[in-house]
């Protein structure tokens, strides 16, 4: 498999997760969109890590970048969570006031 | 076959991602990313990465998108009615979303990689490894040698989110009347 399918295919869910945060009203689809997105980045990482498969370093990148992801949903959906319990909505567009 | 496999998988990945952006349900977004991950999964398999696979389905479609779902049933009044999302600024998000893609795509096919292969090849000819490793034997070595501090800080991490999550989420009774 040449290697720049790989960079084609992590570019396009990119450009999809992108289009997600941008369009989607609802906070928790935002969320979806991140996950998305740092699924483009491990596609780069994994595909990198097949041209140095002795030492892999792409590898032991692409498993702290899922544990991050882990940490950041987990926290990211307490806000929402948060944010609903105030507002009663997860609407981004109507949340507009930081002052809680 | 491999190659088959691999379009199959690219075609999954896209395919559904797409039905997350363009589904209007939260539902049907969540568990068309569960295809996604499964897919990206298998796309680590075909390159050699099968631990990260099984992290990936273990971690994602097992832990954060369960996370998202139980977001969604949190947030939503549940009243037989659909979980519907709106969309806003739909026209610049397409222009911008296909201009920055088309750009990326060119910037690949621009770049030489076979360069980096022919180094990559070099540099694994010059190393002699003592024994035959798997993939998990390798990183299960590295995770306790090479990366033994960002181990520990990734653990340090999960238990600082973990906390800070319950802590965020959690209810407080407040003593002032709030």
């Amino acid at each position: 498999m040449a290697i720049e399918h790989y960079f084609i295919l992590s570019a396009i869910l990119f450009c999809i997760g992108m289009a997600v945060i941008i369009t989607k009203k609802n906070a928790i689809v935002v969320l979806m969109g991140v996950e998305l997105i740092l699924n483009a980045a491990n596609i780069n990482f994994i595909a990198i890590s097949q041209l140095d498969n002795i030492k892999l370093g792409g590898q032991f990148f692409a498993l702290f970048v899922i544990v991050v992801a882990a940490a950041e949903a987990a926290v990211g959906l307490a806000i929402i969570l948060k944010i609903y319990k105030y507002f009663s909505t997860t609407n981004l567009d109507e949340i507009n006031q930081l002052k809680g | 076959m491999v190659e088959v496999m691999f379009y199959f998988f690219c075609g999954v990945a896209v395919l559904s991602a797409l039905v997350v952006l363009f589904s209007k349900n939260i539902l049907y977004a969540a568990f068309s990313l569960v295809a996604t991950f499964m897919a990206v999964a298998g796309i680590y398999v075909i390159a050699g990465a099968e631990f990260v696979a099984i992290t990936q389905i273990m971690v994602y479609v097992g832990g954060i998108v369960v996370l998202l779902i139980f977001g969604v049933m949190l947030t939503n009044k549940i009243s037989g009615k659909a979980m519907i999302t709106e969309s806003r600024n739909k026209f610049s998000a397409a222009v911008v979303m296909t201009s920055l893609s088309a750009l990326l795509i060119y910037a690949i096919f621009q770049m030489n990689f076979t360069a980096l292969q022919g180094q990559a090849w070099i540099d694994n000819n010059n190393y002699k490894p003592t024994e035959n490793l798997t993939n998990i034997n390798q990183l299960g070595i590295g995770l306790m040698s090479d990366y033994i501090l960002p181990f520990e800080i990734a653990a340090v991490l999960l238990l600082v989110a973990l906390i800070g999550a319950a802590t965020i989420a959690g209810y407080k009774e407040r003593s002032d009347g709030h």
